[in-house]
């Protein structure tokens, strides 16, 4: 894939990053100039991947956080990637509804909502440990809208 | 984020004004609790109105108040959500124990 544009931060996994981290990712997408719908969703799907670090990778340490993300001129991919302790089955844990930490009120819909707010979801063992979770979201640019005639 | 409770007759609102996520979850559980506790209302509506974003957490904490007012036969409404955590609230089905209303 050739990207247009990449970036990378890094922060600790402390739940006050969130907010942070779901802003940034969105202000870096805004140059495709995608909707305020889409622009939710990539947020709210980075907060999901953001939240399983904090309260599932690192449950009892600070860890680092580590999120990419790459445009193309109609994509937007989203890797979010920590060194915590891994998820064991990965197809349960994308299960609607399953959570490991049942006494704590959790939903256990983290990657349900990833999944149908992105267009892609794919989650790898992370090399050394951890998760990396990567998210694909096609834009419908006004850009390439404007371009094609579809939108003037 | 902030929560702001009135009474109206026999109902608690009960609006949720900024962002719910991990990182305010605890905070919104407790004041939640603290208006929901003592209650003499017949009915809780949540008004979402001023709630401008909220995830996966957010239903946690929805299910957690829900089920504590369920022992007390206390309903719990929903009430003018955003489009996003509409979508939230329909993918994770919660308008089944937590109805919306207008």
């Amino acid at each position: 894939m050739n990207y247009i544009n990449q970036m990378t931060i890094k922060f600790d996994s402390l739940s006050i990053n969130e907010g942070f981290a779901r802003s940034a990712v969105a202000a870096f997408c805004v140059q495709l100039e995608p909707t305020l719908d889409e622009i939710t969703d990539i947020k709210t799907a980075v907060s999901e991947a953001v939240t399983n670090c904090v309260v599932h990778a690192y449950p009892k340490k600070i860890g680092t956080v580590e999120i990419w993300v790459g445009l193309t001129e109609q994509t937007v991919t989203i890797i979010v990637r920590d060194s915590g302790v891994g998820i064991l089955d990965l197809e349960r844990a994308r299960e609607p509804f399953y959570t490991t930490k049942q006494n704590e009120e959790r939903a256990g819909m983290g990657f349900t909502v990833m999944e149908s707010f992105m267009d892609s979801l794919e989650l790898h063992h992370n090399t050394g440990g951890g998760l990396e979770v990567v998210m694909t979201k096609k834009i419908q640019s006004k850009k390439q809208m404007a371009n094609s005639g579809i939108n003037g | 984020m902030q929560i702001n409770a009135r009474v109206i007759q026999d109902t608690l609102y009960l609006s949720l004004c900024g962002e719910l996520d991990e990182n305010s979850a605890n905070y919104v559980r407790t004041a939640l609790d603290k208006q929901l506790t003592n209650t003499l209302c017949k009915q809780v509506i949540f008004d979402l109105s001023e709630l401008s974003f909220m995830d996966s957490t957010g239903i946690g904490v929805m299910i957690g108040r829900y089920k504590k007012m369920k022992e007390r036969n206390i309903p719990i409404f929903i009430s003018n959500p955003s489009v996003h955590i509409d979508k939230i609230f329909k993918m994770t089905a919660m308008y089944e124990i937590m109805p919306k209303i207008n």
